[in-house]
């Protein structure tokens, strides 16, 4: 079973809060190397399903695997970027001695920091572009520093998958473009396995090899060619979203410009589709096709 | 000036040398050392409320001592070390315990009031628990600070790096396996002790000014948490001697000269950094 290949392995998932299925039925495999989107409408789970990967909340069925372990026994591998970093706006930290936390902030005991720790720091600190910010305090950074910070930090102590939960949440469209050029440059150059939560694909579609979508209470993961489709990302987002290519070859997700009143849109949120649905496991994803047309047509 | 007399007293160089005086100076050191390193924290820990909120809760331990012939500052470390870790368990996600702690803390007061009026001995204490009496500490207390800052010394040199990362990143500190229910029942039981020895100095109402305000003039001034943590304490060791000397040589309360200092520095400071950024 650990002879997988695979970087994340799902095996009929589940994660409830109280009596409320949060998703259900997870089963995928997410290869090495790739660079996946988790989406869904907000509420579907997607912080929560990072947060099972990394084995911070109990699955209530099935298994999680992460780089060949059960989730959370390999988390010094991982790299975790949480979202609400960028609120931790009044530190007086410096970027230096934030991103050396990644390295030495679990050890207990009397540590001087050594000089190859700093070397790490200062490595980690160039290849997302902040080295000549080193010595400056987080709350003199821009929000788009302060995630380059943050992505630092969780790249200093070497990891093979690193996982970033809405990084270009509130940054500027510059901020994005870095931040993701950043990721680019992980993947390409690194060959390090990315995960990121997103609600906007346009900035990560250059980079992505697939996504994660939270479907209907259900989590699926699909290769590129099928994530871009428009019935299923209408029937993702819960409201109309067309995929447009330009003539250079670019792809774009927009929503479809005035939405006709008359149009059915499918309000469910994800709880009330994970209850609705107890069919077969195995016919689901024959089911979550149906399901995507008949939503598309339903707008025209 | 009427009735009020606000005059230099030019014999203050013998109150200075006065044994209570000594045992304030050396009080003053060991609630400076506390006090600065544990403000750093409990600023990175977004927990000043809750520190504020602990020397309330200790008030009525305080003042229930006295009903019982107890010590003061056990009563006051029995019920502030019982709301530590009350709020400790209830987690670090502050925004939802605002409005608990805040109940707890006029509750508590309440409660340190009623206590107060069953006996005239407390009654009569009330009012230097509530604004400090650095000057009548006693050499027993001044062991127990002692303790106190050693202990706290070598936990903090075991527990560092961990509870900083807890308190800057918690999340992250979480996923890389930082036991972080346990630094926080650890903070909040390291802060209870703090609050116990500094309360003597300047009273449960103005701690805020002593333990908070120091280290949020460190942090204006230092980039790193070790610096700050010692440029606090020296701040918090000026306040207290400082205010100790002035309020020798004028006719106004150690307490009241002691916090106005605190919040003195912290002006300037700010001010200095409103400056400096235009």
């Amino acid at each position: 079973m650990s002879k997988n290949p695979d970087c994340i392995v799902f095996d009929d998932a589940a994660i409830t809060r109280g009596d409320h299925v949060i998703w259900q039925h997870g089963t995928f495999s997410i290869p090495y190397g790739s660079v996946t989107a988790i989406v869904g409408t907000n509420g579907a789970g997607k912080t929560t399903m990072m947060k099972a990967e990394l084995g911070l909340l109990p699955l209530s069925h099935g298994s999680v695997t992460v780089l060949g372990k059960p989730a959370g026994q390999a988390n010094k591998r991982i790299g975790y970027v949480p979202q609400s970093y960028v609120s931790n706006v009044d530190s007086n930290l410096t970027a230096e001695q934030s991103v050396l936390l990644g390295l030495t902030g679990t050890r207990f005991g009397i540590h001087l920091v050594t000089r190859e720790e700093r070397d790490k720091a200062r490595q980690a600190m160039e290849f997302t572009g902040i080295a000549d910010k080193a010595q400056y305090r987080l709350s003199e950074l821009s929000g788009g520093l302060r995630q380059r910070v943050a992505i630092a930090q969780a790249l200093v102590s070497d990891p093979q998958l690193l996982m970033l939960d809405e990084p270009l949440a509130n940054l500027d469209l510059a901020s994005q473009r870095a931040a993701v050029h950043v990721l680019a440059r992980l993947n390409k150059e690194l060959g390090m396995t990315i995960q990121v939560v997103a609600h906007d694909l346009n900035m990560l579609l250059p980079i992505m090899t697939g996504a994660v979508y939270l479907l209907d209470g259900h989590p699926h993961y699909a290769d590129m060619g099928k994530v871009l489709d428009s019935d299923l990302l209408t029937h993702l987002y819960g409201t109309q979203v067309q995929v447009v290519t330009t003539p250079q070859g670019d792809m774009f997700v927009t929503p479809t410009p005035d939405e006709p009143d008359t149009q059915m849109q499918d309000m469910h949120t994800a709880t009330e589709v994970a209850q609705m649905h107890h069919h077969d496991h195995g016919s689901l994803h024959d089911r979550t096709a149906v399901d995507a047309s008949a939503a598309g047509k339903d707008g025209k | 000036m009427g009735d009020i007399n606000f005059a230099f007293d030019p014999d203050w160089m013998s109150t200075l040398t006065a044994p209570f005086m000594t045992n304030a100076f050396v009080a003053g050191l060991f609630i400076a050392l506390a006090a600065g390193v544990m403000g750093y924290f409990t600023i990175a820990r977004h927990s000043t409320f809750a520190a504020h909120a602990l020397a309330h809760i200790g008030l009525p331990g305080a003042t229930g001592a006295v009903l019982f012939g107890l010590p003061v500052s056990l009563g006051m470390g029995v019920f502030a070390l019982g709301g530590a870790l009350v709020i400790g368990a209830l987690g670090k996600r502050i925004s939802e315990r605002e409005i608990a702690t805040g109940t707890v803390l006029a509750f508590a007061t309440g409660l340190g009031l009623f206590f107060a009026r069953l006996s005239s001995s407390a009654s009569q204490q009330m009012q230097s628990i509530l604004f400090g009496s650095i000057l009548t500490i006693t050499k027993d207390q001044i062991i127990g600070f002692m303790v106190f800052d050693a202990l706290l010394l070598i936990l903090l040199a075991v527990i560092y790096r961990p509870l900083l990362f807890s308190s800057l990143d918690e999340q992250v500190a979480q996923a890389k396996g930082v036991p972080i229910g346990l630094m926080n029942v650890a903070f909040m039981a390291i802060m209870a002790g703090v609050i116990t020895i500094a309360v003597p100095a300047v009273g449960t109402l103005l701690i805020f000014a002593l333990v908070i305000t120091p280290a949020a003039t460190a942090n204006i001034l230092a980039g790193s948490p070790f610096k700050a943590m010692v440029i606090a304490s020296l701040l918090c060791l000026v306040s207290i001697w400082l205010g100790l000397v002035l309020s020798a040589m004028f006719p106004a309360p150690p307490s009241f000269i002691i916090v106005t200092l605190s919040t003195l520095f912290w002006a300037i400071a700010r001010a200095a950094y409103a400056l400096k950024a235009h």
